[in-house]
C-alpha cells in the first residue's frame, strides 16, 4: 500500500467518520426527544467526528512523509561499512542514489559488489518496515480518531461551535500559505547565495566585469577558472529592459489615452479585448517570434542600410518585450486616468482648454505619481522577464550600450546555469541563486515602491 | 406629495411650448396646476446672454424642459431649487460643458452677444474662455498658484512675456482677493490651500482669461461659513465688470449676492423675478413651498 | 486687440495639434493590432506544413534471408529482425539505376526511420507476410517531407541534388502521397521531426494543471475567505496582504528557484515530475486566485450577510452558505485565468527540469514529464527545418487553448453578472 492508497483510505475513513457520527447524534437524541434536542444539527457531529478522524491522520502522513527519509539513511549509514561514514556528504549522496536505484530496479542478485549488495537488501527491507509501521499506525490513529470523536457524541456537545472553529483555524493556516512562499523564497535564495559568496568574495561578485562561469570540472581541463563577475548581466539587463520599456511606455499610455478619451464606445469595446490578447500570450510564444522573426527581419534591415547586427540583438528582444509589455502599461495607466477626479477635467475644459490640452496638461501632471508606479511595475516585469530573452538574446556576456550587439541577463544566466546536468554544489549553480537573490531584490524593492506611490495617489484622490 | 410629483411629471412631460407672459397679478395656489409656463419676466432689458426654450436630453432621459432666460450685463442671477431640478445642468449648458457628456444633446437656442453658441461657427474652446466656470469642488490643478492662475493665459496665448504673465497673475489674485495671502508663496502647488482659498484661486484662474460671463455652480457648497462669507462679498464686487450666474442651495446665499432668482423644479423654470419678490412674495405655490423650507 | 481675437488667433495651431495628438493616440492602437496580427499570421503560417505528412509506398519483400530470421520465425524471434535492410531493397527496387554505395545509403535517409518499427509491428502482427511481398506506405524522412513541402525547391538545403532528383522521380511515379499527420497529437516528442508530437507535452500539462487546480482553488479561496470575512484588522493581516500584492509581482523564474531548493533538494521529489511542476505554478498563481476570489467575495453586498446573521445563522454558516455560492463565478473566472498563466509559463519549470527530452507520454504524477510551453522552447532551440513548424504548431495549440480557457471565463463573468 502506497502513500497514494493510503490517502485514499484515510479519506474513505473520513467519510465513514461522518456517517456514523451522524447516525450516532441521532440516536443519542432518541431519549430526549429526537434530533430537535441537540446543541447542533446531527450534521456537525458527522463532521466533527471525520474531522476527529481525517486531521490527526493526515497531520501524521504529512509528517512521516518529511521525515522518512532522512531517518532511513541514517539507519542505513550504521549498516555500510564505517568506511562510508568519512566520505563528504556529496559523494555520500551519490551512494545513496545508487543505492536507491539498485534497490528499485529489481535486480540486486545480479549485483557482484557484495556491500552493496547488503545495503540494497537492507535498504528495501527498511523501506517495507517503514511502509508497514506507517500504515498500521496511520490507519489506528484514523480509528481512534472515529472512536473518541464517537464518545463525543452528547446532546449538550456544542459540535457546530467545534466545527466552525477548526475551520477557522484550517482558514488561518491557509493564508499562512503566501507568507511561507515568501520565506521559501528568502530563505532558498538567501542560503546558497551565502554560500556562492563563500567562494566567490561578493564585491568580485556585484562589481566584476567579467563573466565566464564554466568552470574547469576536471583539473587537467585549460583556461577557464571561472569568472563571476555580474556587471555585464545587470547592464545587459538595464539595456533590454530600457529598450522595452522605450516601446512600451509611448505605446501604451498613448493607447490608454486614446481609448479611454477619444474613442468611441464600439471601437473601445472591440480593440480593448484585442489588445488584452497580447497580455495573454504566453512568453514563450513572443521568444520564438523574436528569435525566428523579429531578430532575423532587424539583421537583414540593419544590413541593408549597412549596419552590422549580431544575430541575437538586444534590440529584438527588447522590441518584442516592449510589446509584451504594452497591455500592461495600457491598463495600469488607465486605471489611473480614470481615477483623477472629474472636477479636474472639467476645470480644464471650462478654461477652455482643447481635449488634448486637458489630457496633456491636466490629466497626466495629476495622474503622473500613478503612471511612475505603474512604469516602476512594468519595469520589474521587464527585468524578471525570462523566456524571451532566453530565446532571443545572447548568452555571451559582453559590456555594451549597443543595442545592435548580443549582451545576456541576469534571467538567461540564471536559466543557463541551472538547466543541464551539474552538481547542485559547484559554484556554478550556486551563482544562480546568487543572481536570483540579486532579481528577487530588485524586482521587491521596486514592486513595494511602485504599490505604495499608486497606493499614496489612490488615497489623494479618495 | 408623490402622487402629486408623478402628475405633475407627466403633465410636463407634455408640455411643448414656453408661455413667457407676465402673470404678476395672478395669484396661482393649486397645486395641481400646470406648471408650462414661466411665472415672471424671464428676459432682461440689456441682456448678455439669451437662452430661448431650451430642452437638454440625457439619452432617452429629458432633463430640462423649455427654459428660456436672460442673462443680463452686470447682474448675478442666482439659480435656485431641489436637487436634480437640473440647474446645474442648464448653466453647464452656457458654455457647453455639457459637450464633454457625450449622451447628453441639447436643443433650443442659446446666444451670447446675440451669436448662437451652439452654431458650427461657434468654438466651443473660444466659447469657454468667453464664458467661465466655477465649479462646487475647488478643483486647483496640481501645479503651482501662479502655474494655476497662468494656466489660461498660456493656453490661449494672452501673455506675450513673463512681464505680461506676472501682471495677470497679479491682477486676477487681487481681484478675486487672494493676492495678499499668497503672495509670498505663489510657487507653491495650488492644492496646499485652505478650501475657501483654493476656492477663490479658481475664480482667479478663471477670472485671468478676462470672460464675459462666469458660470457658478455652487461656488461655496464644500466651504466654511467664514470662507462662504468671503467668496459672497467677492462675488458682489465682480459683479461690476462681469454678468453672472450662480446655482445654489443656500437660499440666504442666493438673497445676499443675487438681483434676480430663478426657481427650477424637476428640469423646468417655475418662476423669476427680482430677488426681493421672489424671497418675499413668491407667485407658484411650489416657489413658496420651496422657500418656506416645506421641501427641498 | 481684444482677448476674443487673440485666442481666435491660436485656435488653428492648437486644433492642428490636437488633430496630431489624436493621431499618435490611434497609431499607438494600430502598434498593439498590428503587432498582433503579424505574429499570428507568422505563427499560423509556418505551421500550416506540421499538420501534413508526406507517405512513401514502397513494394517491400518481407524475405527471411534479409530479415535474418528463420523463414518460419514468430513473435520475439522477429522483434529483432534487420527491417531497415528490407526497406533499402524496397527504395532500391525503385531506382534500378542507383549502384554505388555512398547514393544507395543516401536513397535509404529518404525514408523516416520509423518505417523499420512500422514493419516490425507489421510482421509481428501479420507472422504470414512473411517471406511474401506487401505494397506498404511509409513516412518520409523530414528532409525530403520539408522539400516537397518547400516552393522554392531550388532552395531545399539539407537535400543533395542526386536526392533532389530522386524525390522528384517519387513524385512522377505517383509514390508520394501527403496526409493529415496525426503523428502530431498522437505521439510524444522525438529527435526526429517527422516522428515528434505533442501528446506527451500535453499529457504533462494536463498532469501539472490538476495538480495546481486541486491545490491552489481550496487554498486561494480560503485564504481570500479568512482575509475577507474572518480576519481581523491588525499588522498580521497587513503583512498578509502585502506579502500577497508582492507575490503577484515577483518574476516567475524565482518560483522555479524555490521549488528547485526546495522541493527537489530539501524534500527530494524527483526531477521532471508534474507534481513538482504543480506545486511550483501553485505559489506562482496563488496571487493571482486570491486577489480574483477577494474581490468576488467583497462584491456581494453586506445586506446579504446581515440577512443570514439575522436569521441565526453562524458567521461560518453565513460565509459559506451564502456569501460564497453568490461569489462563485468571480471567483471561478480568477482561477481559469490563474489556471491560464500556469499553463503558458515557462521559465519556473526549466529550474525543476521538466525541460528534459522525454519521449514516453508520462502516466502519472511523478513520472518524468514536459509540458507544452517547455516542449516549444525545445522544439525551438531544434536545428532541424521542419521543427520550426511543428513548433508552430505547437504554439498554436496552446493558443486555442488559452482562447477557450478565457473564453470560458469571459462566458462566466457575462453569464453571471450581477449588478446589486
Amino acid at each position: 500500500m502506497n502513500a497514494t492508497t493510503l490517502l485514499v483510505v484515510i479519506i474513505g475513513l473520513t467519510v465513514f467518520g461522518y456517517v456514523i457520527g451522524r447516525m450516532r447524534s441521532i440516536k443519542v437524541s432518541q431519549g430526549t426527544g429526537g434530533p430537535s434536542s441537540l446543541h447542533s444539527l446531527p450534521k456537525y457531529y458527522g463532521y466533527m467526528v471525520a474531522l476527529w478522524c481525517g486531521i490527526p491522520a493526515l497531520i501524521l502522513l504529512v509528517l512521516w512523509l518529511v521525515l522518512e527519509p532522512g531517518i532511513l539513511r541514517s539507519l542505513l549509514l550504521d549498516e555500510l561499512p564505517t568506511t562510508m561514514s568519512t566520505l563528504s556528504e556529496n559523494e555520500l549522496s551519490l551512494v545513496m542514489n545508487d543505492l536507491q536505484l539498485l534497490a528499485d530496479s529489481g535486480r540486486i542478485d545480479a549485483e557482484t559488489d557484495p556491500h552493496k549488495k547488503a545495503a540494497a537488501i537492507k535498504l528495501l527491507e527498511l523501506n517495507s518496515t517503514s511502509e508497514l509501521m506507517r500504515n498500521v499506525l496511520i490507519f489506528l490513529v484514523a480509528l481512534n480518531g472515529i472512536i473518541w470523536g464517537l464518545a463525543n457524541v452528547k446532546i449538550d456537545m456544542r459540535a457546530r461551535v467545534f466545527v466552525e472553529r477548526i475551520i477557522r483555524y484550517l482558514l488561518i493556516l491557509c493564508s499562512l500559505v503566501a507568507i511561507l512562499t515568501t520565506i521559501g523564497i528568502v530563505l532558498s535564495v538567501l542560503f546558497e547565495s551565502i554560500r556562492f559568496f563563500k567562494s566567490v568574495p561578493i564585491t568580485d561578485f556585484i562589481f566584476g566585469t567579467e563573466w565566464s562561469p564554466q568552470t574547469a570540472i576536471r583539473a587537467d581541463q585549460v583556461g577557464s577558472s571561472g569568472a563571476f563577475g555580474a556587471i555585464p548581466l545587470f547592464a545587459g539587463t538595464l539595456l533590454i529592459s530600457a529598450i522595452a520599456l522605450i516601446i512600451a511606455v509611448p505605446t501604451g499610455l498613448m493607447s490608454a489615452i486614446y481609448l479611454s478619451e477619444y474613442a468611441s464606445r464600439r471601437f473601445r469595446a472591440v480593440a480593448k479585448p484585442l489588445l488584452e490578447i497580447l497580455a495573454g500570450i504566453p512568453t514563450v510564444v513572443y521568444g520564438f517570434f523574436a528569435a525566428l522573426t523579429v531578430a532575423p527581419f532587424i539583421r537583414k534591415f540593419g544590413e541593408s542600410i549597412g549596419l552590422n547586427v549580431a544575430s541575437e540583438s538586444a534590440l529584438a528582444a527588447g522590441v518584442v518585450m516592449g510589446i509584451m509589455i504594452i497591455p500592461f502599461v495600457s491598463s495600469l495607466s488607465d486605471d489611473v486616468i480614470s481615477a483623477v477626479p472629474k472636477a479636474m477635467r472639467d476645470g480644464a475644459y471650462g478654461m477652455g482648454a482643447t481635449q488634448s490640452e486637458t489630457i496633456r496638461q491636466v490629466l497626466i501632471p495629476a495622474a503622473l505619481p500613478g503612471i511612475v508606479g505603474g512604469i516602476l511595475l512594468a519595469a520589474s516585469r521587464a527585468i524578471g522577464e525570462t523566456m524571451i530573452v532566453v530565446m532571443a538574446a545572447g548568452l555571451a556576456a559582453n559590456l555594451t550600450v549597443n543595442p545592435l550587439q548580443a549582451v545576456t541577463t541576469v534571467t538567461v544566466q540564471i536559466v543557463t546555469l541551472l538547466t543541464g546536468d551539474q552538481e547542485f554544489d559547484s559554484p556554478k549553480t550556486l551563482a544562480a541563486f546568487a543572481l536570483g537573490l540579486m532579481l528577487f531584490v530588485t524586482t521587491l524593492v521596486l514592486n513595494v515602491i511602485a504599490l505604495h506611490i499608486v497606493r499614496k495617489y489612490r488615497e489623494q484622490y479618495e | 406629495m408623490v402622487e402629486t410629483d408623478i402628475n405633475m411629471r407627466t403633465e410636463l412631460m407634455e408640455s411643448t411650448q414656453v408661455q413667457s407672459v407676465d402673470r404678476s397679478d395672478t395669484k396661482v395656489a393649486d397645486m395641481k396646476q400646470q406648471v408650462n409656463a414661466t411665472i415672471g419676466e424671464p428676459f432682461a432689458k440689456d441682456p448678455k446672454m439669451q437662452a430661448r426654450q431650451v430642452n437638454v436630453y440625457y439619452g432617452n432621459k429629458q432633463a430640462i424642459f423649455n427654459v428660456s432666460l436672460d442673462l443680463g450685463k452686470n447682474e448675478v442671477v442666482a439659480l435656485i431649487g431641489p436637487s436634480g431640478c437640473g440647474k446645474s445642468t442648464f448653466l453647464r449648458c452656457m458654455n457647453r460643458m455639457n459637450d464633454t457628456i457625450p449622451i447628453c444633446r441639447v436643443e433650443g437656442n442659446i446666444t451670447l452677444d446675440s451669436e448662437d453658441i451652439y452654431a458650427d461657427a461657434m468654438d466651443p474652446v473660444l466659447l469657454r474662455a468667453r464664458v467661465g466656470m466655477v465649479f462646487q469642488k475647488p478643483n486647483p490643478f496640481p501645479k503651482s498658484i501662479y502655474d494655476n492662475v497662468a494656466y489660461g493665459a498660456r493656453l490661449h496665448g494672452l501673455a506675450f512675456n513673463k512681464a505680461e504673465l506676472d501682471e495677470i497673475v497679479i491682477t486676477s489674485l487681487q481681484k478675486a482677493g487672494l493676492f495678499d495671502e499668497v503672495k509670498d508663496r505663489l510657487h507653491e502647488p495650488g492644492t496646499g490651500l485652505s478650501g475657501g482659498q483654493q476656492q477663490r484661486l479658481c475664480i482667479a484662474r478663471t477670472i485671468a482669461v478676462s470672460p464675459e460671463v462666469i458660470l457658478m455652480d455652487e461656488p461655496a457648497s464644500a466651504l466654511d461659513p467664514i470662507a462662504t462669507a468671503i467668496i459672497e462679498e467677492l462675488i458682489d464686487e465682480l459683479r461690476q465688470n462681469y454678468t453672472i450666474a450662480i446655482v445654489t442651495h443656500s437660499m440666504q446665499q442666493a438673497a445676499r449676492v443675487s438681483q434676480r432668482t430663478a426657481y427650477f423644479h424637476l428640469g423646468k423654470l417655475v418662476e423669476i423675478g427680482e430677488t426681493n419678490q421672489i424671497f418675499t412674495n413668491p407667485k407658484h405655490e411650489l416657489t413658496e413651498n420651496y422657500i418656506t423650507g416645506r421641501f427641498g | 486687440m481684444n482677448n476674443t481675437e487673440l485666442i481666435k488667433k491660436g485656435l488653428p495651431k492648437r486644433y492642428r495639434r490636437e488633430k496630431r495628438f489624436r493621431l499618435y493616440g490611434m497609431m499607438a492602437v494600430m502598434v498593439g493590432f498590428i503587432f498582433l496580427l503579424i505574429l499570428l499570421t507568422d505563427i499560423i503560417s509556418k505551421s500550416l506544413p506540421a499538420f501534413s505528412q508526406h507517405w512513401i509506398q514502397l513494394e517491400v519483400q518481407f524475405d527471411p534471408d534479409v530479415l535474418g530470421v528463420a523463414a518460419d520465425a514468430e513473435g520475439k524471434a522477429l522483434r529483432h529482425a534487420n527491417y531497415r535492410a528490407i526497406l533499402k531493397r524496397a527504395i532500391r527496387a525503385e531506382f534500378p539505376d542507383v549502384s554505388k554505395r555512398r547514393d544507395k545509403s543516401k536513397l535509404a535517409a529518404l525514408i523516416s526511420s520509423s518505417a523499420e518499427y512500422e514493419l516490425r509491428d507489421m510482421l509481428i502482427e501479420q507472422p504470414y507476410l512473411l517471406g511474401k511481398a506487401k505494397t506498404v506506405w511509409v513516412r518520409a524522412d523530414d528532409d525530403l517531407d520539408t522539400y516537397y513541402k518547400t516552393a522554392d525547391k531550388a532552395n531545399a538545403v539539407r537535400l543533395t541534388e542526386k536526392q533532389i532528383a530522386w524525390a522528384d522521380r517519387l513524385q512522377e511515379n505517383n509514390l508520394i502521397e501527403s496526409r493529415f499527420n496525426s503523428t502530431l497529437f498522437s505521439d510524444g516528442d522525438s529527435r526526429e521531426p517527422e516522428q515528434a508530437g505533442i501528446r506527451g507535452a500535453l499529457v504533462g500539462s494536463l498532469y501539472t494543471l490538476l495538480v495546481t487546480l486541486l491545490l491552489s482553488f481550496p487554498l486561494g479561496v480560503s485564504t481570500a475567505v479568512y482575509l475577507e470575512e474572518f480576519a481581523p484588522k491588525n499588522r498580521w493581516v497587513d503583512l498578509i496582504e502585502v506579502n500577497i500584492n508582492n507575490l503577484a509581482a515577483v518574476p516567475s523564474i524565482v518560483f522555479g528557484l524555490l521549488g528547485l531548493a526546495v522541493f527537489i533538494n530539501y524534500f527530494g521529489l524527483p526531477r521532471s515530475a508534474p507534481l513538482v511542476g504543480g506545486l511550483v505554478l501553485t505559489l506562482m498563481t496563488l496571487p493571482t486566485i486570491i486577489i480574483a476570489s477577494r474581490s468576488a467575495i467583497k462584491a456581494v453586498p453586506p445586506s446579504i450577510r446581515q440577512a443570514a446573521l439575522g436569521i441565526g445563522a453562524s458567521k461560518t454558516q453565513t460565509v459559506f452558505q451564502h456569501v460564497l455560492p453568490l461569489a462563485m463565478p468571480g471567483i471561478l473566472t480568477g482561477t481559469i485565468i490563474g489556471l491560464a498563466q500556469a499553463l503558458g509559463e515557462t521559465a519556473p519549470l526549466l529550474m525543476i527540469g521538466m525541460v528534459a527530452f522525454i519521449v514516453d507520454i508520462p502516466q502519472g504524477f511523478v513520472d518524468s514529464a514536459t509540458v507544452l510551453p517547455v516542449q516549444i522552447y525545445l522544439w525551438a532551440d531544434s536545428p532541424e527545418r521542419a521543427f520550426v513548424a511543428k513548433t508552430s504548431a505547437a504554439i498554436l495549440v496552446l493558443l486555442i487553448f488559452l482562447v477557450v480557457m478565457n473564453g470560458l471565463a469571459v462566458f462566466l463573468r457575462k453569464k453571471f453578472e450581477r449588478s446589486w
